[in-house]
């Protein structure tokens, strides 16, 4: 037999917007059933003279393999289709066409704590989470100690979770998910929870859990981690497979797609007000998202506004790794009365020298702000990977910067 | 989606396919046998967290029958003077809430179990008909505790059961076939259509007046009564009272019932494994 843990052949799925007279997101039984009385002649003929209805594909024609202990990161914009492949793969939902072969158990994680109940303690929770990932009672029983070692959470462990602080809620949580061994792991963005050491404990969790020949597929949005865990990544884009390749060659064509969008691809514009096109990052007149340590550089990001707005907050988010948040500027609400214009506006941030450690980061901007109407606006860019450079600086290295410090270090004897 | 599990070297080589699918499909009752643990420890949080978070916990369970009967038994028994084909009234309106209780709280519980379950369903994969079913298994613990209260008033009327009781468990699947059978119906409509929560209520109102549980069937005969079964219910409460307190048998009327009953859960539970692709995306 081939060595394939999963086989994706022209998989498709499609999702029906159906227009509705009421604005509920359900239908009612009350108004199926009038329609269905008030259009008795529709009924008799053929399905044609339905209403058109819109349709969107969240995949199309997706084929990919995966080798058995592969790990594979998938990446892409918001509505690229990731989510969806997992919930497919994951048998959460049906796909419309196409089919998909897999090798082995699978476990999925799409969330960090599904069918934990307040009102139970950690200990039953435990039981009843691992029951819900699928494991079997004498699987949760062996590794019972172990998951509350991990957490941390011996003391309270038959006091009900209601009582937990988020942080100990999450812990637990992930600490029962960590446990799961199947052969195919599909994991959905779970690190992007809980605070920065918990992070770090889940990622070299995962980690891990690669490095035991377990085949795993990572959808997220975090290029450090994705880069870290992942040999291999493929990248959706707008429902269809873009490429598949090696991490750091993908991630760099990804990158060059965002940097350079072409119209046709940009996504339309949201809520009809405004759009943005990029971000992209430029270091010594260079355009290119690799820069060193001691390098000033800027972000330009192009807003396109279709609808005259007022009121406008713009942000330029810089994040580590893990998603702590380094940089947070903001145009601050001087231009609460400004209006925004429809047009094209680019903006340009300037950075002086941070200084950063090494490693991989991520930058996005946000706007905020409302229409004449009063709609409120909330827009977020892409996020775009910064990766800093610099002197190779040891694994075990604290801190977050490093600037080029100088040591003085002279006699304070006075007698000499 | 079509599924085959082969294991062909001790669960070593599992291999799942997902395809779309279309109309009817399997049932792959298969499926639920082997998520029973999961089965169990839903239920379990179901009893669990209903005990916990009510003032009165476990006696919830008797209050509710035990204060039906004392109003049924005030205004049916004591002023209407209905009939209770000769026994104390009490006893005789209680012996038919019980199944009655089960049947209603099964009902209600499980037609909002994939709503209320929506979290689940969305996140992850399993037989859906654990839910449905979780919440009418949960019915069963409630029902036997007010069943020992049941079991004290027999003492106190001396009333001694019939040889038929070995039949009581039969009549309690019964009633949680009916429940089950109903409840998969309403849970699936439940996802698609909202409104279907405002019938329930109402729904169980009326079936409880059709149902013989304030009055006794024998006010029909002949084949009226035999009728009467279409209610699966009817069956199942006079089956209680003959197999506890020796009233007239229900005959042809309990076959008539069981039939009902199993035809409303094999198309209730087709009718679920249709609907069950499309949960994920409506829930």
């Amino acid at each position: 037999m081939s060595n394939i843990a999963i086989r994706v052949e022209h998989l498709s799925k499609k999702y029906r917007l159906g227009r509705r007279q009421s604005n509920s997101k359900y239908r009612t039984l009350s108004e199926s059933l009038l329609k269905w009385a008030s259009t008795p002649w529709r009924r008799l003929s053929s399905k044609d003279h339905r209403p058109p209805e819109n349709i969107v594909w969240a995949l199309k024609d997706v084929s990919f393999e995966v080798q058995h202990g592969e790990v594979l990161g998938i990446i892409g914009r918001n509505g690229a289709g990731k989510s969806t492949l997992l919930k497919i793969l994951s048998r959460i939902t049906e796909p419309t066409e196409g089919s998909v072969d897999l090798y082995g158990r699978v476990g999925s994680l799409l969330e960090v704590g599904t069918g934990f109940h307040p009102e139970l303690t950690g200990r039953e929770n435990i039981y009843l989470n691992g029951a819900i990932l699928g494991m079997k009672r004498a699987e949760i029983e062996r590794k019972f100690d172990e998951m509350v070692d991990f957490a941390e959470v011996e003391r309270f462990i038959d006091t009900p979770v209601k009582h937990y602080s988020s942080g100990m809620y999450l812990r637990l949580a992930f600490a029962v998910a960590a446990h799961l061994e199947p052969d195919i792991l599909l994991v959905d963005e779970v690190l992007a929870v809980g605070d920065a050491q918990f992070q770090k404990k889940c990622l070299g969790k995962m980690g891990q859990v690669a490095q035991q020949g377990q085949t795993v597929l990572f959808v997220s949005h975090n290029m450090a981690a994705i880069s870290s865990m992942c040999k291999t990544i493929i990248v959706l884009e707008g429902g269809k497979l873009k490429l598949k390749g090696p991490t750091a060659q993908s991630i760099d064509d990804y990158q060059s797609t965002l940097n350079a969008p072409d119209d046709e691809s940009n996504p339309p514009l949201q809520h009809g007000v405004a759009i943005f096109r990029g971000p992209t990052i430029a270091s010594d007149h260079r355009v290119g998202t690799s820069i060193q340590s001691g390098d000033p550089f800027s972000a330009c990001i192009d807003l396109i506004v279709g609808k005259e707005f007022v009121g406008y907050d713009l942000f330029c988010i810089l994040m580590d790794s893990i998603g702590n948040i380094i940089v947070h500027a903001h145009t601050d609400n001087r231009n609460f009365h400004n209006t925004l214009a429809p047009g094209v506006l680019r903006v340009k941030v300037t950075f002086p020298p941070l200084w950063l450690k090494p490693g991989i980061y991520s930058l996005h901007f946000k706007l905020i702000g409302a229409t004449l109407d009063g709609e409120k606006i909330r827009l977020l860019s892409d996020h775009i990977p910064l990766s800093i450079g610099g002197e190779a600086a040891g694994e075990a290295l604290l801190g977050v910067l490093t600037p080029p410090i100088h040591w003085a270090i002279n006699s304070a004897d006075p007698g000499h | 989606m079509a599924i085959e599990t082969t294991s062909a070297f001790k669960q070593e080589k599992v291999h799942i396919h997902i395809e779309p699918t279309h109309g009817w499909v399997a049932l792959r009752l298969y499926e639920l046998w082997e998520y029973r643990e999961l089965l169990y420890f839903l239920t379990w949080r179901d009893l669990k967290v209903r005990y916990k978070q009510t003032v009165f916990g476990v006696a919830w369970a008797i209050i509710q029958p035990l204060f039906t009967m004392i109003v049924f038994s005030l205004f049916f028994g004591k002023l209407a003077k209905v009939p209770s084909d000769g026994l104390p009234y009490p006893i005789f309106s209680y012996a038919a809430l019980l199944p009655w209780n089960l049947f209603a709280s099964s009902l209600g519980q499980s037609s909002n179990s994939l709503v209320n379950s929506a979290n689940l369903i969305k996140k992850i994969y399993f037989p859906r008909l654990v839910i449905p079913l979780s919440s009418v298994l949960s019915g069963v613990i409630d029902f036997a505790i007010a069943f020992a209260v049941l079991l004290g008033m027999m003492v106190y009327y001396d009333i001694r059961p019939t040889p038929a009781i070995w039949l009581l468990p039969f009549f309690v699947l019964l009633t949680l076939i009916a429940a089950l059978g109903v409840g998969v119906w309403l849970s699936a409509l439940n996802v698609e259509f909202r409104d279907v929560r405002y019938v329930i209520p109402f729904l169980t109102q009326f079936w409880l007046f059709a149902t013989p549980v304030a009055y006794p069937s024998s006010l029909l005969t002949g084949w009226w009564r035999i009728l009467y079964g279409v209610n699966p219910m009817a069956g199942v409460v006079e089956g209680f009272r003959w197999a506890l307190l020796g009233t007239q048998p229900p005959s042809a009327m309990i076959g008539v019932s069981a039939l009902i009953s199993l035809a409303i859960l094999a198309s209730g539970v087709l009718y679920f494994r249709r609907m069950e692709k499309s949960f994920a995306d409506l829930v």
